[in-house]
């Protein structure tokens, strides 16, 4: 007769966990791989101390001229004393509260409706969509409750990025729907205008949406109205972005089981009422994450309109070089303004990645 | 009340459905062949044959969710043709549940309930759902109001998706392959809840497989073959007499 | 008997409403177009702008710093389309090219087991795809090549290359009469490898024996055209760039704004493409290695045939709309001045003979037929390449 014992749970080889472990699986699995990790070390021992000698230790911080700037490192001082118009452009510095307010306000409407759970969000969502945009204008142009008028060509900086990336998709977002639904209708007529509306504008690159939009445009309507640069350059983003959330939602709604129209049709909803009850709420929840995407490129692509001759971040940075006083201090610009860019971007990305492994774990609330 | 008046007006004429010399091709493809079909009020019909007869384009062309291209259709003493209103009255009176049970998934059960009464039927909210709650409560599911479709079983969603379709008073029920896509254990749950309809009298045209139901319940049986009727009879002539080869066939294959 | 209801109004017709929405549809796009196309002849009229394609028969009388046709200011504006075409068009193939390799090393390079050169590759994809384009094209040109030293202190790789402020200096292929004929022993070694592959593809399915396609191609390739080389007393010298003066000569030249919209399009692109690369072959489920190996098939050929395939009917739709996107993108070239298409025609052009009409619609017109080309022969591909399902 076999009598079994137990064997007692033996420790892994040290080999195969712990530091060590972790070391030989990770980095030196193989010859080859320890080639390319001590590769890589040493490539990133030649990039890394000097970048951050640059940027941090050896950086010049303090002072509010060229000549504070003594160290080898990054002259700092630069941003600093330019930080007001890189953010406000040329904006008059005693209304600057009227700049910061508007986006405190936008930013809290939107963290309340991101944030889960929060009570009434219909009606904030009913605000920011009419009642902003109202407050918005009176507060950045100006001219309501005895606030001084602002012309937009003092609009600049970051301000300006902000309000083209956000104009632009608040009349993106409805205007692509439409041509989504269009482009997906049974009627012929609105389908192949929608088609060649989204194809059109998607086949161009948006450099000569902008300059149709400031060259052509004036030609088109009649001459004694004149449409301010900013208005225009809006017309041309909006009218491009439109035919990218246009495809956006497309995929959205092709996404959506045929079963779910049938089941409106099947109990009496019109086309309307199954599209706002049941289709759309569905559809656009699912391209969520895609509609974050195209902000972003939407965000990027904004800096293109300094070729139209708006001050945008990166424009104001750029024409802030031929300062005479400060010449010589690209480098510290380009990471400045790359360095804004980047945070905002990449903040978005990370959310809608966030948005989109939650939706993969299906509708369960 | 206004609905018992409509009742009326639609009991007065002897026939819920008829379809006359009904043809309907995709593309090229000849689905349904010279369909005539008379549904008296209260009857229940099963239809069957093999996959891709047409007896699910047959019943999905009732309610114009498949656009017929030959014939009439008159559902409760109205033609279904292109005329939008035509087309919605017909939908109001019409009850039809799904093989995929198609629930709106964003939507809580209530509120899938209550969603055409609320919309279509213009009730206020309060009603529709005390309405809603009594036909939960009659597919034996009242406690899981609140739960959204994707927290449901299989079974429980297909009741939730007949109790959708009741809400709205139906006339006539259509049910398309029901417990097809169930389990073998949540096929009685279903099958429990279309009985008691069936024996409160509801007009009903069904597509399944499930011969047992169609003895027990039907008055009529009919068998589709290549889009066309091969035969109609009474449950008990249909399974110990069947007529055609096509039907012995088939007969022979499934039971 | 079912007795006929009346029909109700004719508007509640289902063709009847999509007929009558159709119509009134296309007569407000018609209207509109009418609109702005009157108010266009009025104003160019007010404005005594000339229209009709006539002006590209005149005079530019400006200059072009690349053209890779000849060209002087003598020459016509139609001449200075084709020219800004061309630079369009070179540098969007370099660029392809090189986003490509860059973006398929940076791909795998995310999906190595090396944490750390996977790590590199994440930060690398992380930074660039974040980055507008045109701040990497400012900083690629104003901040680096804008601040090489002069043509005397040049950076040098020996005697061969040569880098500053006015550009990248490289040595010129010359080739002599004989070469005609290295050129004819690469056609014939690429001829013969078709044939092998052929040959060995009939012998494996008749007879079952493999035959290493790829080494000997690969020494085909070589070993002919190196034969030919040597035959034929080496017909083939390099014309070196040589400081006079103050400036360089021969050689090939590199601008620094192409230099510039190069590294900046490449760099760009490439972190796109690597994602593009890493989710295309992340799609392909594990499953499908893991029943690749259980039936003994060996980890190079697995890839080879299992999952390439697939990945690459993820991959190939993505990438050509990211081939589609830098060819658009390749118009920025515009800031640095870089005479691409845009630059030279919808700018120059447009400021010099003021017609904007025709010459945004020529543009557009070129980038419009690429794209609709380009996704015309992606639909067909999609269609052709997608799996066969019920």
């Amino acid at each position: 007769m076999i009598v079994h014992t137990p064997h007692p749970d033996l420790p892994p080889p040290s080999t195969s966990v712990g530091v060590i472990g972790w070391l030989r699986n990770n980095l030196f699995s193989s010859p080859l791989n320890s080639v390319f990790t001590l590769a890589a070390i040493y490539v990133l021992y030649q990039l890394l101390p000097p970048f951050f000698n640059w940027a941090i230790f050896d950086a010049n911080w303090i002072g509010d001229t060229k000549e504070a700037c003594t160290n080898d490192g990054a002259c700092w001082v630069f941003i600093r004393v330019r930080f007001n118009q890189f953010m406000f452009g040329f904006y008059p510095p005693s209304q600057y509260w009227r700049v910061i307010s508007s986006f405190l306000l936008f930013g809290g409407l939107i963290a309340y409706l991101l944030i889960e759970g929060l009570p009434k969000k219909a009606w904030i969502a009913a605000f920011t969509v009419i009642g902003y945009p109202f407050v918005a204008y009176a507060l950045f142009y100006g001219g309501f409750f005895g606030l001084e008028v602002v012309e937009t060509y003092k609009w600049g900086g970051l301000m300006l990025t902000l309000i083209l990336s956000t104009v632009g998709m608040f009349f993106a977002l409805p205007f692509g729907i439409v041509l989504a639904l269009g482009r997906q209708s049974a009627m012929p007529v609105a389908r192949s205008i929608s088609i060649v509306f989204i194809e059109l504008w998607r086949g161009v690159p948006l450099i000569t949406v902008l300059f149709m939009s400031s060259v052509m445009l004036p030609l088109f309507i009649p001459e004694d109205i004149r449409i301010d640069k900013l208005i225009r350059a809006l017309i041309g983003i909006s009218m491009f972005q439109s035919a990218y959330m246009a495809e956006v939602v497309r995929g959205g709604l092709q996404a959506l089981p045929k079963g779910q129209n049938e089941a409106a049709e099947a109990l009496g909803l019109s086309y309307w009422q199954s599209m706002y009850l049941i289709v759309l709420p569905q559809a656009l929840k699912t391209v969520i994450p895609g509609i974050v995407n195209t902000f972003i490129e939407l965000f990027k692509d904004t800096s293109l309109v300094m070729i139209i001759g708006l001050f945008d971040l990166l424009s104001i940075i750029q024409s802030s070089f031929t300062d005479a006083k400060w010449l010589g201090f690209s480098v510290e610009g380009y990471f400045f303004a790359g360095l804004v860019y980047w945070i905002f971007c990449f903040s978005m990305s990370q959310y809608s990645q966030h948005l989109e492994k939650k939706l993969h774990k299906g509708h369960k609330r | 009340m206004t609905e018992n008046a409509v009742q009326q007006e639609s009991t007065n004429t002897p026939l819920a459905i008829e379809l006359k010399d009904m043809h309907k091709w995709y593309g090229d493809f000849h689905v349904l062949k010279n369909i005539n079909l008379r549904v008296k009020r209260g009857e229940r019909i099963i239809i069957c044959g093999p996959s891709g007869c047409g007896k699910s384009t047959l019943i999905r062309c009732m309610n114009r969710l498949e656009v017929h291209q030959q014939g009439e259709i008159w559902v409760d003493g109205i033609e279904l043709d292109d005329d939008l209103k035509h087309i919605e009255k017909i939908r109001r009176d019409i009850g039809m549940v799904f093989q995929q049970f198609n629930l709106f998934p964003h939507l809580s059960v209530l509120e899938n309930c209550c969603l055409a009464p609320i919309w279509v039927l213009k009730k206020p909210k309060k009603e529709a759902e005390a309405t809603a709650m009594q036909y939960l409560e009659r597919v034996k599911i009242p406690d899981q109001a609140d739960k959204y479709p994707g927290q449901l079983s299989g079974g429980q969603q297909q009741r939730v998706a007949i109790a959708r379709s009741l809400c709205m008073n139906p006339n006539i029920m259509l049910f398309d392959e029901p417990t097809s896509a169930l389990d073998p254990e949540m096929i009685k749950e279903v099958l429990d809840v279309m009985v008691d309809l069936a024996n409160e009298g509801m007009t009903m045209l069904c597509v399944t497989h499930e011969m047992g139901f169609a003895k027990s319940v039907a008055d009529r049986v009919i068998f589709m073959d290549s889009g066309e009727i091969i035969e109609e009879n009474d449950p008990e002539s249909f399974f110990s007499n069947p007529q055609s080869d096509r039907t012995k066939l088939f007969l022979s294959q499934i039971l | 008997m079912s007795k006929p209801v009346k029909a109700t109004a004719w508007w509640n017709n289902a063709h009847n409403r999509a007929i009558m929405f159709q119509v009134l549809l296309a007569a407000g796009v018609v209207l509109f177009f009418f609109y702005i196309g009157n108010n266009a002849l009025h104003n160019m009229e007010q404005r005594g702008i000339t229209t009709g394609f006539k002006f590209l028969n005149q005079k530019a009388g400006f200059g072009i710093i690349q053209h890779l046709i000849p060209y002087n200011e003598g020459n016509t504006y139609g001449r200075t389309f084709v020219v800004g075409l061309l630079n369009t068009i070179l540098v969007s193939v370099l660029g392809i090219i090189c986003a490509t390799i860059l973006g398929f090393l940076i791909g795998v390079a995310r999906l190595s087991s090396n944490w750390l050169i996977a790590k590199i590759a994440a930060v690398y994809i992380e930074i660039f795809r974040n980055l507008p384009l045109l701040l990497q094209i400012f900083f690629w040109y104003f901040a680096v090549l804008r601040t090489l030293p002069s043509a005397r202190n040049s950076l040098h790789f020996g005697q061969w290359a040569f880098l500053n402020i006015r550009g990248i200096y490289v040595p010129r292929p010359v080739y002599e009469p004989g070469f005609g004929w290295v050129v004819a022993a690469f056609g014939l070694s690429i001829a013969t490898i078709i044939i092998i592959k052929l040959w060995a593809k009939k012998r494996q399915e008749q007879t079952g024996q493999q035959f290493p396609v790829l080494l000997s191609s690969l020494g085909l390739l070589i070993i002919l055209p190196a034969i030919a080389y040597v035959a034929t007393s080496t017909p083939l010298h390099w014309e070196m760039p040589q400081l006079k003066g103050f400036n360089f000569r021969g050689g090939i030249t590199i601008i620094p704004e192409l230099a510039a919209l190069l590294l900046a399009l490449t760099i760009y692109t490439a972190s796109l493409i690597a994602e593009i690369v890493r989710s295309g072959i992340l799609s392909v489920s594990h499953g499908q290695t893991e029943a690749a190996h259980a039936l003994g098939l060996r980890p190079g050929k697995t890839l080879q045939l299992v999952i390439i395939p697939q990945a690459m009917r993820v991959i190939i739709p993505q990438m050509t709309s990211q081939y589609l996107n830098l060819v658009k993108n390749s118009s920025l070239a515009t800031a640095i001045g870089y005479p691409d298409l845009v630059s030279v025609f919808a700018g120059t052009t447009l400021n010099q003979a003021g017609q904007a009409i025709e010459i945004i619609a020529m543009t557009m017109g070129v980038y419009l037929t690429l794209s609709l080309s380009i996704s015309f022969l992606m639909n067909w591909y999609n269609a052709r390449s997608m799996l066969k399902e019920r």
